[in-house]
């Protein structure tokens, strides 16, 4: 740091390159304002906490970020704006969604994504809910190739897959997996039980293997005329089901749960042998291959729609393939009209839907905007009282060099700001309450500097030096206390973001980059504008209100730059000082 | 101010004294009173843990506070259809906020009911209600974590301190004055009956960098003024370590006060603005805790070290010298002046009377004013170069920087 000794003004045109710089990024950039987080502009924090449902304990990363990719999804349904959706250590999802107070989306995040293979009872073509394609308006049922491309499923190892129903024309997509556009809005509604008329009258469910033998009653059917895609019907494993596919284009009279989706091991997309078209393979393990031989001996002999099975996820059918014999073996494939986009999609879901995990809705912070303004507006005003009040003893205390602690916070204050708008718009900082109190906080750090520079200045005086000198020897020995005191707070502050959980992390981040911020200030500013100002007559000639006066300081007279008389009691000193 | 400043002055040339060592027994019985108080209020009464560490759901709503806010709310509740509610607690945050705080729900079927009462009986939209939920085993977990933090924190620093003063004692008391910050804070929190939050958390372990710095400060005059105390025969370590304690006072005063005003704003912003939440929790910990680290410095870190430092061979024999020393001048001199800790003596340079080992405190290059400087009217025939200190370079250095300065201009 010789050259903060040797060039007051360099180092002060380097600080100024470096905020003008800073303020061009931010022009740059087009943001003026920090990210805001949830606490203080209103909306909803879920923290979900994986649990592996196989009992293993770890949690598989694919999987982890498999369904941080699903909850997105689910979230973007909704239709808000801005929402996050991160994992965080090695078991946890976060999601941040502002201006959302709707338990709705709670509901939507935290449940467990499940999947279940179901018997198709009765399928009907529907309008979807926005102007639908003409090819879909006239549905047509039968054994003939139906509009609605409906995949076949079949034996896998076959290297032609035996689908007796050819694929769709061309133009329609197969209802399984087309999910190559966003999921359609989901209803706002919030889901309805299951209507009464299809649950027995005791209440009971229907096990998995009684579930072919399940027969909606006829009212359930005319309450499934009813069902439109509008409403989602909330899904009970051992019960009967009114579902939609996601294009909301067919709706399912679905029968009890046949086989669970965690009995499905896996399921990948490709290309069979000898043929051209994308497929889906599936595996069970044994119990799922053994209910699946039995569920496709059954429905293979029925007639359509109810020679399908539907796959749900979530209570959408994301698939409802037909099956035209038996399959043994556990090993099954999915074929229709699939690209390789389409079948990954599909395989993805699949996959998702036997991921071994549960979800845990462990953390919901929910802030209305009202209390989120509140809370900025409290940390604003907080942090004026903070900087007048320091502001204020400063001046009380060392009078004219109050200036130099104001014009340095307002450096390091500019430059504190300008990082969080920078930091906001690269790596998605966002500002919350305990930010905010950091910040307040580290306007008492970054004073403090200052104040271990002014002290020592003033000792080097008492000890008879003069003014100009002081100042650099005082530098000299007040730099090394600085440097300790901003390296404690920084590892406070390192080791509080790294084992700080959710939004006290803010708290550690903001210190940090503070206190980060303090050292370039007191390096680039405060020492050498204290410099330039001890060659002022005003600082350096100890000017009554400079807060270097002679009597405040408690000597007889300012050593050096006025007056030559040596000081009493410092004969040696003040010899050493002449020369 | 500028009588708190020429004090300073006074302060910094041992002209005024305060004798912090001499009269270290009030402060440790003081310390100790007030964590016996601590440790009592902390068994008694415990510590009140917010819902974040053992679960449970808070829910706030804006509604004008009256008379019957707090029991129509309950009433409210328990007409809510969700079991369990006669635990909850309401209480009213300022006169527009009402507060809930429950067991933990279900996030999916409770809340949404709680939610739904709440806002019916203030009269708003239940998407006004800001809530938070947190679940059991989460906040098991969060307690798991913040007990590691601390353990993390307290060895990491006990680490920077034993690298910084690479001295077993001064690391000793650094510790100490360390745990007592710890302890007080805690125990204010027990005896006042303050929730502890996460917020409570991050401002304690913040508190425990600041302790840390405060006797960072101190320590670093101490070294100074103890550089050459092996050789010493005007002052023992008790009195040069007094000494350094009244040079820091009023900068350590100034430190601290300038360190409380900002977490002052935000306590008062926090407390009487929000009522509730981060701001309040951190500020009140980093209050209670600057508050007694700035006294800990000084009144308890100080004086340790140096009864540990007294009870050296070393520095008995040092002590030994300065009252033969001192016997002898009032015997020769009659010279009455104030005892400790300006001594009046002449001191001669008797370097020869000990091996120069160099102490391992002085190896660190913390520049050092002369010993002598302190000591009013004395007049210092200390020699700088019959032991040149490291530090001794800043003051050999400054015939060259002046000039060089001076050719600046």
């Amino acid at each position: 740091m010789a050259t903060t000794t040797g060039h007051p003004g360099r180092t002060l045109i380097v600080l100024a390159v470096l905020v003008a710089g800073l303020i061009t990024l931010l022009a740059l950039s087009g943001t003026w304002t920090p990210k805001l987080g949830l606490d203080l502009r209103g909306g909803t924090t879920i923290t979900l906490t994986a649990r592996n449902t196989t009992g293993t304990g770890t949690v598989d990363p694919n999987s982890l970020q498999l369904a941080k990719t699903i909850i997105q999804s689910r979230v973007d349904s909704l239709g808000v704006g801005e929402s996050e959706v991160t994992t965080s250590g090695d078991n946890q999802i976060i999601v941040t969604v502002p201006n959302v107070q709707q338990d709705e989306l709670v509901r939507l995040v935290g449940q467990t994504a499940v999947l279940r293979f179901r018997a198709v009872y009765a399928a009907e073509q529907v309008q979807p809910p926005e102007p639908a394609p003409t090819a879909t308006s006239e549905p047509t049922q039968g054994a003939t190739a139906a509009p609605s491309g409906e995949p076949t499923v079949g034996p896998s190892e076959t290297a032609e897959a035996p689908s007796a129903e050819p694929s769709a024309p061309a133009g329609t997509q197969p209802s399984s997996g087309g999910n190559n556009k966003p999921l359609p809005a989901l209803p706002t509604a919030p889901p309805v039980p299951l209507d009464k008329a299809c649950v027995a009258a005791d209440g009971k469910g229907t096990p998995p293997d009684k579930a072919l033998n399940w027969q909606p009653t006829e009212a359930c059917q005319a309450a499934f005329a009813e069902f439109t895609c509008e409403t989602k019907v909330t899904e009970v494993a051992d019960q009967g089901l009114f579902a939609c596919n996601q294009e909301k284009t067919e709706k399912y009279l679905l029968g009890p749960t046949l086989i669970e989706g965690n009995q499905l091991t896996k399921a990948v997309a490709g290309i069979p042998q000898n043929n051209v078209n994308w497929v889906v393979n599936l595996e069970f393990n044994s119990e799922g291959a053994t209910a699946f031989e039995q569920a496709t001996r059954d429905i293979s002999q029925k007639s359509e729609p109810q020679n399908r099975f539907a796959i749900v996820l979530d209570g959408v059918s994301i698939s409802a393939p037909s099956v035209n014999e038996p399959i043994a073996g556990g090993r099954a494939e999915i074929s229709g009209n699939f690209t390789q986009k389409s079948a990954t999609e599909l395989a993805n879901v699949l996959k998702y839907g036997a991921l071994p995990l549960a979800f845990d809705v462990s953390e919901v912070n929910n802030v209305s905007a009202t209390l989120g303004g509140d809370q900025l507006r409290a940390g604003i005003i907080a942090g004026i009282i903070g900087l007048m009040l320091v502001i204020g003893y400063c001046f009380l205390y060392y009078r004219g060099l109050g200036i130099v602690v104001v014009a340095s916070l307002g450096i390091a204050g500019i430059l504190t700001y300008a990082s969080m708008v920078l930091l906001g718009s690269s790596v998605g900082f966002a500002l919350n309450l305990p930010g905010i109190a950091g910040a307040i906080v580290a306007i008492g750090i970054t004073a403090d500097s200052f104040v271990i520079f002014f002290e020592r200045i003033r000792d080097e005086v008492r000890e008879g030096r003069s003014l100009r000198t002081a100042v650099e020897t005082g530098w000299r020995r007040a730099r090394q206390t600085i440097l300790i005191a901003d390296t404690v707070t920084m590892l406070s502050a390192l080791v509080l973001f790294v084992l700080a959980i959710g939004s006290v992390r803010g708290f550690a981040f903001t210190l940090g980059l503070t206190t980060l911020i303090d050292v370039v200030v007191v390096f680039l500013f405060t020492k050498p504008l204290m410099t330039l100002l001890a060659r002022t007559k005003f600082f350096g000639g100890g000017h009554r209100l400079s807060g270097l006066d002679p009597e405040h300081l408690g000597v007889q007279a300012l050593p050096g730059s006025r007056s030559r008389r040596p000081v009493v009691g410092r004969p040696a000193v003040v010899s050493e000082e002449g020369a | 101010m500028s009588k708190l400043s020429t004090i300073g002055h006074r302060l910094y040339t041992g002209e005024v004294s305060y004798d912090f060592i001499g009269h270290r027994r009030r402060w440790y019985i003081l310390s100790a009173i007030l964590i016996g108080v601590s440790i009592i209020a902390l068994a008694w009464r415990g510590l009140d843990f917010g819902i974040e560490f053992k679960g449970g759901a808070d829910f706030k709503a804006a509604t004008t506070v009256n008379v019957q806010t707090v029991d129509s709310m309950r009433d409210a509740l328990r007409n809510s259809g969700v079991p369990d509610l006669d635990e909850a607690t309401v209480n009213t945050i300022g006169n527009n906020q009402v507060r809930v705080q429950t067991r933990t729900l279900d996030p999916t079927e409770e809340v949404p009911k709680v939610r739904a009462a709440i806002a019916n009986e203030v009269g708003i939209n239940p998407d006004q209600v800001a809530y938070s939920l947190i679940g059991a085993s989460w906040g098991g977990q969060i307690t798991e974590r913040a007990l590691i933090a601390l353990a993390v924190f307290l060895a990491l620093v006990a680490l920077v301190i034993g690298i910084y003063f690479r001295d077993a004692k001064m690391s000793a008391a650094a510790l100490v004055a360390l745990v007592h910050d710890l302890i007080l804070t805690i125990g204010i929190y027990a005896l006042v009956g303050f929730t502890v939050t996460p917020a409570t958390l991050i401002g304690v372990l913040t508190i425990l960098g600041y302790s840390l710095y405060d006797t960072v400060v101190v320590f670093d005059k101490v070294r100074e003024n103890v550089r050459d105390i092996r050789s010493s025969t005007t002052r023992t370590y008790s009195e040069a370590a007094n000494l350094a304690v009244n040079q820091v006072l009023v900068r350590s005063i100034n430190t601290t006060v300038i360190g409380v005003l900002p977490v002052a704003a935000l306590l008062f912003t926090g407390a009487v603005i929000l009522g509730e939440g981060p701001l309040k929790d951190l500020a009140l910990a980093l209050f209670v805790g600057m508050v007694s680290g700035a006294y800990s410095s000084i009144f308890i870190a100080t004086p340790l070290l140096a009864q540990m430092k007294e009870r050296e061979p070393d520095m008995k024999k040092v002590a030994a010298r300065v009252r033969a020393r001192r016997a002898k001048e009032s015997q020769k001199d009659r010279v009455v002046e104030t005892p400790s800790p300006a001594p009046v003596a002449q001191a001669s340079a008797s370097t020869s009377t000990t091996e120069v080992s160099e102490p391992s405190n002085a190896e660190l290059d913390e520049a050092s004013s002369a010993v002598g400087n302190g000591a009013r009217k004395v007049s210092v025939t200390f020699k700088p170069d019959a032991r040149p200190p490291r530090g001794g370079s800043a003051k050999r250095s400054q015939p060259q920087n002046k000039p060089r300065s001076q050719r600046k201009k």
